[in-house]
């Protein structure tokens, strides 16, 4: 699977009620969502933002709530990558479940640039910075969250198990 | 073994695992609140899924935004009733029997050693204090344990965190979590189990082992655990409905790090904004004056909590311009103090008293900040907006030094109140 998008980046320890204020949870629509995403942190952001687009942070970023909320409006934003240094482990399980990657890399976190043209290849975990010239790698994705990914989320994942259970 | 790997094999059906394992685990227990249960219902329909796995072992309770604060709280809300109704659960409990789930399951005897339980809110990690593995899950999790009773696991690392000597006066569960986040970073455990172990912590009450373990992913821990003493089976014992299992770390298990800290050095601390770990000892953080403060939340509403702030409190009166919110974090709880004569202390002090709700700590309702505002609050986070407008200010400490402090109108250490005794 290959993405390609421009770099939105963030700095450290980026916390769910950044990503979606929690003054907005009592909302569970997607579409709702995204109209307030990163709206304290960075105001442009969602207004700004295309479909494809690559989200960079440092260290320990989605750190906080369990809110499933935040990386559902990340994703509805159009964001289809994140790499970082590390995740909050909630938020790193959560993306994986809604069927958006995320991706461990200290050398990408600390290299590339705001506003970069970036490629990812999820299964070799190459990272191509294209206005840069340079590559980089991140930790390999487990193959069974890559068949997450690939399904969609692990909603859709179980679904395809029962449906392929059943017949 | 670690005692968390003990459980979590337990629950996997294997004899050992080791950290990076990945498995696939039974679930004794799993919760919902109305901000997270209402996606995770949606999910569990999405799945194709008809009846829970266990209709005694989902548990769902309305509290974050609860008794409604707007009308799409309200829907929300009426999402986990309604499932809660559909599917027959034995544990919804409505507003007039609930609280904080994180004081309410322990309370009620849900949540028992040797457990693994998963929960849709982030501070499902409080349950690690009678013994159990416990965490912090999203909605989508959520549903797939609520199909299935299982859930797939990566065996953590465990931290131990030991804490040698005695406990200094005032001191409490809150002064050790916030001490510990400011020494390791709130990615100083991240995807790692904490062992709160050492002869100050076997010192220390239930109620502050809860404060602790409650704080636990503010360091990105996946859980934070106590072995099993005898101060855990005098609370758990009377509380039980169901066998549990008592689990001890092996002499030899394997531990990622093994952190030393002296417990005497511990005083009352404070989290200064934005970040749980920009901790100070409350005798170095200068003038610094509030306009709010808010006892209670998951990490403080107990009734100890309450207890140490009446004493404070007693006789005195709440500073002008500022405002006390106090939260009992049950119904059973806010009852006691009733009965004990708190809520006098409480009334008579000026304080505001609200019925059990997550409410202002993640800036929902009942306490929100305005522009410039700050408050010093027994909660759990103090990210930039977290309990309002983005320009206010969230500090945080434990209930005696939040007591102290509303009485002053400015942060302080509790014996500028109370004198020393002796």
């Amino acid at each position: 699977m290959k993405i390609e998008g421009r770099i939105w980046k963030f700095g450290s320890d980026v916390d769910t009620d950044a990503i979606i204020p929690a003054r907005y949870l009592n909302l569970s629509d997607a579409k709702e969502l995204v109209k307030h995403v990163m709206e304290d942190e960075r105001p442009e952001f969602k207004r700004e933002v295309k479909k494809g687009d690559i989200l960079l942070a440092d260290k320990n970023f989605g750190c906080g709530s369990s809110r499933e909320h935040a990386p559902l409006a990340l994703k509805a934003a159009g964001i289809s990558c994140i790499i970082a240094k590390s995740f909050g482990r909630i938020f790193y399980r959560n993306g994986f479940n809604q069927g958006l990657p995320l991706l461990e890399s200290l050398e990408a976190s600390g290299a590339i640039r705001d506003g970069d043209q970036v490629r990812v290849n999820l299964a070799t975990g190459e990272i191509f910075d294209v206005s840069q010239n340079k590559k980089f790698f991140a930790k390999p994705v487990p193959a069974f969250m890559q068949r997450l990914i690939k399904d969609g989320g692990l909603i859709p994942h179980l679904r395809k198990k029962r449906t392929k259970k059943k017949g | 073994m670690t005692i968390t790997e003990k459980i979590l094999a337990a629950h996997a059906g294997k004899k050992k695992v080791s950290p990076g394992d990945l498995i696939d685990a039974r679930i004794d227990l799993a919760l919902g609140n109305d901000i997270t249960a209402p996606l995770a219902i949606q999910a569990f329909k999405d799945i194709g899924a008809k009846k829970v796995f266990n209709r005694n072992r989902v548990v769902l309770v309305p509290d974050h935004f609860a008794p409604a604060k707007d009308i799409l709280s309200a829907e929300q809300c009426k999402v986990l009733k309604n499932f809660a109704k559909a599917q027959r659960l034995t544990h919804y409990f409505e507003v007039g029997e609930a609280g904080i789930e994180h004081a309410l399951l322990p309370d009620k005897g849900l949540v028992l050693p040797g457990d693994a339980v998963i929960g849709a809110d982030s501070h499902t990690c409080t349950y690690g204090a009678v013994g159990a593995f416990s965490t912090g899950v999203g909605s989508t999790d959520l549903a797939a344990v609520m199909a299935t009773g299982r859930l797939w696991f990566k065996v953590p690392e465990t931290l131990k965190l030991l804490f040698h000597g005695r406990v200094n006066r005032w001191v409490s569960g809150k002064d050790f979590i916030l001490y510990t986040i400011g020494q390791i970073g709130v990615d100083g455990a991240l995807y790692q189990a904490m062992e709160f172990s050492g002869e100050a912590i076997r010192l220390l009450p239930m109620s502050s082992r809860f404060t602790i373990a409650n704080m636990a992913i503010e360091a990105g821990g996946k859980s934070g655990i106590f072995e099993p003493d005898g101060i855990t089976l005098q609370y758990v014992k009377p509380r039980a409905k169901r066998p549990y299992r008592l689990y001890q770390s092996d002499p030899d298990a394997h531990y990622a790090d093994i952190k030393e800290f002296d417990a005497s050095r511990i005083h009352p601390q404070v989290a200064l904004p934005h970040i749980p770990s920009n901790v100070k000892d409350v005798r170095e953080v200068g003038k610094i004056e509030i306009d709010q403060v808010v006892i209670g939340s998951c990490t403080n509403g107990r009734l100890d909590d309450l207890r140490v702030a009446a004493k404070i409190l007693k006789g005195k009166k709440v500073a002008p311009y500022v405002r006390l919110i106090v939260i009992p974090a049950t119904q059973e709880i806010y009852q006691q103090a009733l009965k004990e004569g708190l809520f006098d202390i409480f009334l008579s002090a000026g304080a505001v008293i609200s019925p059990p709700t997550c409410g202002p700590c993640l800036g929902g309702y009942m306490g929100v900040l305005a522009e410039g505002e700050r408050s010093l609050a027994t909660t759990n986070r103090n990210f930039r907006g977290r309990m309002g407008h983005a320009q206010s200010e969230v500090y945080l400490s434990s209930p005696a030094v939040a007591a102290a402090s509303a009485v002053k109108g400015r942060i302080c250490h509790p014996e500028e109140v109370i004198r020393k005794r002796g």
